[in-house]
């Protein structure tokens, strides 16, 4: 402790270097530890310059490699060890919800939201909840469209639920366990100085999904340019969130691998959208003979 | 074994404060007389006649019942859990949801194994998640509050099943989804009364979301059901 002069006002030194002077004394750190990083970043980020935004990215990443390695006690078949992985407020859910549907430049997802802290909780029940939006409204639009015709008979269609679930949580689950694998053979090769574990990927990619839920919602709307125009924002936003996340990543590579890497990601994330439009959902003014046709061929549930 | 001493043994002086009073006689048999009129603590149910064990338990179960109907902040549903309730909810569901809509076997509404599992796999769904946010409800007490919680969707279901036998037209399905959307706010609320205490305060929503997109399906598939066109059921069964 310094010694205290009268009642004059001074300057402790941060709780580092204290402990680092007296291994014995008791410090007290008040707020978030991580607040603080956070509050520079944004501080910083008015300006926004990509290398500031990296070397603080890459000095976080270091400590929080080295937080995130002590947390990791408890082995993988116990229940606490899942427990890691729910770890999240609902405030914290909200934000990162809030974060994957608003891309501001030089802000990334993982740096900013996650913070070492991935969660499952987000991506699981994203993709749950757009599962049954997406079926349920399938459901009604196909109801709204064929409402005049005389020899449409409606039907719950229950069997899609299946068809839409397989496919939501394969992508949700296997692009993300593809890309880490292949940003993990590059990384071997080339130095890079970004790296995201692979519970961070899933976590972005399930985050990434929440703005398809409103966009199924609003493709109830049997008018076309519609539901292509909310296509088009949706993946604009939800894109523009994962390139921002994964170009860091990327960026020191072959510039030809780099960009073969996003286009890959953005593709994908388009093809589920455009696949699910087309598949649940049918097109109005024309007479389509009912999608159920079309899953003739698909096995039997039970 | 022996008569127990006097209790007036020094030794065993502690004795007598704790369990035997002076005045009961302690001496007795070691042979368990069958069909024992004695009402001490264990009381044998091996040997009461099988209508008061089927009675007792629903008896439970029809307990339970209220306690859905009118949901207070009571733990009798935690206490004594039992999965009886449950089980007869879902079957009866499951039941009335076939005979559906089926002029093509591959469409249609859910089959019985269909409803099963989303019953039965989205409750033990919810309890995970609801453990892994850190609850201190036990597995069985909380599959028995969700399935119990069923409980208004099922007379849900039953009231739409006889406006249905009243027609099709638009009138009985206002009327259809007026009840369910009632029995799905009863239902959520019901089950968040009985829950919510188990959560960590600052959790509770991240809890209480997946209850109501679980009680949502079911509504949906309740209010979806349309009855068949055709003469005979085409029920598959599961």
């Amino acid at each position: 402790m310094a010694a205290v002069d009268g009642l004059q006002f001074q300057e402790f030194d941060d709780a580092e270097n204290l402990l680092g002077a007296n291994r014995d004394a008791t410090t007290i750190s008040i707020g978030d530890p991580n607040e603080k990083p956070t509050n520079q970043r944004r501080s910083l980020g008015n300006s926004p310059r990509e290398e500031d935004d990296d070397l603080l990215g890459n000095a976080d990443s270091d400590k929080t490699e080295l937080l995130a390695g002590q947390r990791k006690s408890a082995a993988f078949w116990t229940f606490e060890y899942y427990q890691k992985f729910f770890d999240v407020d609902t405030y914290q859910v909200l934000d990162r919800i809030k974060g994957s549907v608003l891309p501001l430049p030089g802000k990334n997802f993982v740096r900013l939201y996650i913070r070492s802290n991935p969660d499952l909780y987000g991506p699981f029940w994203i993709c749950a909840t757009l599962v049954f939006a997406i079926a349920i409204s399938g459901n009604i639009s196909n109801f709204l469209v064929h409402l005049g015709q005389p020899q449409y008979h409606y039907m719950p269609e229950f069997r899609k639920v299946t068809i839409a679930a397989t496919a939501i949580y394969s992508y949700a689950w296997l692009v993300p366990l593809a890309l880490w694998g292949f940003l993990m053979w590059r990384n071997s090769k080339v130095m890079n100085i970004v790296s995201y574990s692979f519970l961070e990927i899933v976590c972005v990619y399930g985050y990434s999904l929440f703005i398809y839920i409103p966009a199924a919602i609003l493709w109830i709307i049997p008018i076309e340019w519609v539901r292509w125009i909310t296509i088009l924002v949706a993946m604009c936003l939800s894109g523009s969130v994962l390139v921002i996340t994964f170009w860091p990543a990327v960026r020191d590579d072959n510039r030809r691998i780099a960009i073969a890497t996003i286009s890959a990601i953005i593709i994908l994330h388009a093809l589920l959208a455009v696949g699910c439009k087309a598949y649940f959902f049918d097109v109005p003014q024309i007479e389509v003979p009912g999608v159920s046709g079309s899953i003739a061929s698909v096995p039997r549930f039970c | 074994m022996a008569e127990v001493d006097e209790a007036s043994k020094p030794l065993f002086a502690g004795l007598s404060d704790v369990s035997i009073s002076e005045d009961i006689p302690v001496e007795g048999e070691i042979t368990v007389p069958v069909g024992s009129p004695s009402h001490d603590d264990e009381y044998s149910t091996l040997d009461e006649p099988v209508k008061e064990t089927i009675l007792r338990d629903l008896k439970a179960v029809g307990k339970k019942f209220g306690h859905v109907m009118y949901p207070k902040k009571s733990t009798t549903l935690l206490r004594d859990w039992d999965l009886w309730g449950p089980l007869l909810l879902c079957v009866t569901l499951a039941l009335m949801l076939q005979g559906g809509s089926a002029d093509s076997k591959e469409d249609g509404g859910p089959q019985f194994a269909e409803v099963f599992v989303i019953i039965w796999f989205g409750s033990v769904i919810i309890t995970l998640n609801s453990k892994l946010l850190g609850g201190t409800i036990s597995f069985f007490q909380s599959l028995c509050v969700l399935g119990y919680c069923i409980l208004p969707l099922t007379v849900a279901m039953i009231v739409c099943r006889l406006v249905l036998l009243g027609g099709t037209g638009t009138a009985s399905f206002i009327v259809r989804f007026i009840v369910v959307v009632a029995s799905f706010g009863w239902s959520t609320f019901a089950s968040t009364a009985f829950l919510a205490d188990s959560q960590p305060p600052n959790r509770k929503a991240l809890v209480v979301y997946p209850v109501f997109l679980f009680y949502f399906v079911i509504s949906w598939m309740i209010v979806t059901f349309s009855p068949s066109h055709s003469d005979g059921a085409t029920d598959t069964g599961p």
